[in-house]
């Protein structure tokens, strides 16, 4: 299908581009920008004036429910809600019932996001077998079904002997490796942040060390074996002094925050509102300060959903009693987008973080608007207002404490290799 | 970017009546101050060979127990005879809830079995305010306990035993020696002793029984007991559970009475008139020896008989609050009706 995007004003970071254009797409692919090649008839002529044209985003953090847990989402639900939030491409976890740690799970996850037709999926596979932390997935058989990394998670892998041989392993066949730092012990029956909420409200607190010493041994071992590394959804100031300093000393790796990080504290818990239990927790507004300067100086390239779908049920309870998580890639584009209004960042700066970024930390093409790639695309008004209530998510979780708010920027049309995925 | 909470409201009628008693955090003085008036004249009445009201005449109370606790059962039953109410026991910790039924399908099944009032005990904190927002504010909660987070009647027990031996509660300075940390007494405690206006209020104990940032409570931390002891009107000890010791929080019984139990010749320190509270059940010889226990400067059976008094004085205050919410909210609703019903009229006349 020939498309025509007239008139928006296009920003791709790949390009250093960012301008009041129009972009023409033929076969799922980018033709051109500016100039109409000779003899182009569009078929469909977009008129984007007064939006950004984007690069569509790349989540490296989304869960899907699917498959096992289809109560909390569907992978056809939740790609539809990712291109509802202008994600074309999405990374989702080894979580899975069973476990991604068979070449069969992850086929399945991408034939079905194939079949649903909304969103690339990337699966990542499992470290370990069964996320158990003692023997080492087929991680090259994985990858070569389509695995585009290796995590074990949030579950432990106790002994540090079996961490290394796995980023050995990991290291031999180049591929990239994504933690997501936590220490069980410290975590204990934690639900919160340790501090002085916690402390009023009765809850379990878990303390930043409780991130920050598994990050250092992953860094420390990182350094040991030289494995890409990826730390996925960081909390706190000290991870993100503990990744600057491993990038200052030229270690190989990368780190993402998810939106919901950059925007919530631990004081947001009180009242008990379960739609605040997340995990990591929100801590407090000193992390979240670090949090933002990190994503400003580059410690932290990215920005993610850390998407996790609940049913109802999930979220009443007392707080401890509850799910964790945030349904969250169709909120990713204005909570994001809050970090331009409070002036961290330039809005091309924010898409880079959205898109070119992440692309590049998974090493795939991706994240562009460049002539000859896919016509992956985002179309999204940054001033329209709207409330992420139960009836205007796509997603089948419907658990996000932003629903009483009113949010700005709201994606009106995704492009997934040219074709429309998703129209306001 | 979200509005300030205040989560204790959720306790107020819109008039500042208490509807439900889940924390004695942010409770004005006032309220506090008529709570324990309240219960000062209940506690004069179970003197008397009559100890019957009939406040809560052919209401019925449900006793709501996820965790097992004879005694705290036992006085909010009686607290809630002497009222005439109609009170039903359960012991839910090893009903329904083991079969897989939600928090929220059990209250739900028992509001419909038209109960006025829930007394709630749960090991979660928050309980008792997610039962009061989310499932069933109609019901009046009582909070007997939620996890780490609250205990109101026994912190108004304790607020009414110093005020009937104390007096003023600003000229005092009280110590709360012991678990902090996984005490829900504590916190209600020290919440309630800083609205009264209490001089100075210390917190004494090794720093792995104190939660984190424990002085935003607006209290004093000492490690050391003598000196936390010195000068103080009143000692209140906390109850300490076997398992901090298999949990690596300290290393034995005797070593933590050594260190912060209370004995005679540590009470020495405190004013002379100094008195000693617990909250019961004691470890004696752990908390406390049984010289203190059992001496003069002892009011732990005080602190029983005025707990009957208090639980009578929040079950009575609460319930009238809901009384007066539903009133309120029917005469908004007939006065909507009168109103439409004048528009109608009008139409009609027109």
């Amino acid at each position: 299908m020939k498309l025509k995007i007239a008139g928006g004003r296009v920003i791709d970071p790949a390009q250093n581009l960012d301008q009041v254009t129009d972009i023409y797409i033929d076969a799922g692919a980018i033709l051109a920008l500016g100039d109409e090649p000779e003899g182009f008839v569009a078929e469909e002529v977009i008129d984007a004036s007064g939006q950004i044209v984007a690069p569509g985003f790349i989540d490296l953090c989304a869960q899907l429910g699917e498959p096992g847990q289809t109560q909390r989402g569907t992978i056809a639900s939740e790609t539809a809600a990712a291109a509802a939030g202008g994600i074309t491409t999405l990374v989702t976890p080894p979580t899975t019932i069973p476990v991604v740690d068979t070449t069969a799970v992850a086929e399945l996850i991408q034939d079905r996001a194939q079949d649903s037709g909304f969103a690339r999926v990337l699966p990542l596979g499992a470290l370990t077998k069964g996320l158990e932390g003692e023997q080492l997935a087929p991680m090259h058989a994985l990858a070569t079904s389509g695995c585009i990394g290796f995590s074990n998670a949030r579950q432990p892998i106790t002994s540090s002997m079996v961490l290394m041989r796995a980023l050995e392993y990991a290291a031999t066949h180049d591929l990239l490796v994504v933690f997501q730092a936590e220490d069980r012990s410290l975590v204990g029956s934690g639900c919160m942040h340790d501090g002085s909420t916690a402390t009023r409200l009765g809850l379990i607190g878990i303390p930043a060390a409780a991130e920050t010493i598994e990050v250092s041994r992953c860094l420390l071992l990182v350094e040991e074996t030289g494995v890409r590394a990826h730390f996925g959804q960081l909390s706190c100031a000290g991870s993100v002094k503990l990744i600057e300093e491993a990038r200052l000393q030229g270690l190989p790796v990368t780190a993402d925050v998810s939106a919901h990080q950059l925007l919530l504290t631990d004081e947001q818990v009180d009242g008990f509102d379960s739609m605040f239990h997340v995990n990591p927790p929100f801590r407090s507004v000193a992390d979240r300060d670090a949090l933002r300067n990190g994503l400003v100086t580059g410690t932290i390239t990215a920005i993610c959903s850390d998407h996790q779908p609940q049913d109802e049920i999930a979220k009443e309870a007392p707080f401890a009693a509850t799910e964790i998580g945030i349904s969250s890639l169709e909120t990713l584009l204005p909570l994001s987008l809050l970090m331009v209004e409070e002036g961290w960042l330039e809005l091309p700066q924010l898409i880079e973080r959205l898109s070119k970024n992440p692309a590049q930390i998974l090493g795939i093409e991706a994240g562009t608007l460049e002539v000859g790639s896919a016509a992956d695309i985002a179309i999204f008004d940054p001033e329209l207002r709207w409330s992420p209530t139960a009836d205007q998510l796509r997603s089948k979780g419907k658990n996000t404490p932003f629903k009483a708010l009113e949010l700005k920027g709201r994606v009106t049309l995704t492009l997934l290799g040219g074709t429309p995925v998703f129209r306001l | 970017m979200f509005e300030t909470k205040h989560p204790y409201r959720v306790q107020l009628t819109e008039s500042g009546q208490l509807k439900h008693f889940i924390t004695t955090e942010g409770l004005p003085r006032e309220l506090l101050t008529e709570i324990l008036d309240t219960a000062d004249s209940f506690v004069d009445m179970g003197a008397q060979q009559v100890k019957k009201v009939p406040l809560l005449r052919g209401r019925t109370v449900a006793n709501l127990f996820f965790e097992n606790s004879t005694r705290t059962l036992s006085t909010f039953e009686l607290a809630a005879k002497r009222l005439s109410a109609d009170v039903l026991n359960l012991n839910i910790a090893t009903s329904s809830t083991k079969k897989g039924e939600t928090l929220k399908d059990t209250l739900m099944t028992l509001a419909a079995m038209q109960s006025d009032m829930f007394v709630v005990r749960h090991s979660d904190s928050g309980a008792a305010h997610f039962i009061a927002s989310e499932v069933t504010p109609g019901v009046a909660i009582i909070n007997a306990g939620d996890g780490r987070h609250a205990h109101p009647t026994q912190a108004m027990l304790d607020m009414l035993t110093i005020r009937r031996h104390k007096g003023d509660f600003t000229q005092l300075r009280i110590a709360v020696v012991g678990d902090v940390l996984h005490s829900r007494v504590a916190r209600s405690q020290l919440h309630a002793l800083r609205t009264l206006g209490v001089a100075e209020v210390r917190v004494i104990a090794p720093r792995t029984l104190l939660p984190r940032d424990v002085e935003n409570f607006g209290v004093k931390v000492y490690q050391d007991l003598t000196e936390g002891l010195r000068d103080v009107d009143v000692v209140m000890t906390l109850r300490l559970q076997r398992e901090r010791m298999t949990s690596a929080l300290l290393p034995s019984e005797s070593e933590y009475f050594k260190l912060y139990g209370i004995t005679d010749d540590r009470l020495a320190y405190a004013h002379p008139e100094a008195i000693v509270m617990h909250p019961g059940p004691i470890n004696r010889g752990v908390e406390i020896s049984s010289a203190v226990a059992d001496g003069k400067r002892s009011v732990i059976l005080d602190q029983v008989t005025n707990g009957i008094a208090v639980r009578m004085a929040v079950m009575s205050m609460a319930m009238s609050g809901q009384q007066a919410e539903r009133q309120a909210r029917a005469d908004a609703e007939a006065a909507a009706a009168a109103e439409q019903g004048a528009e109608q009229g009008a139409a009609n006349e027109a």
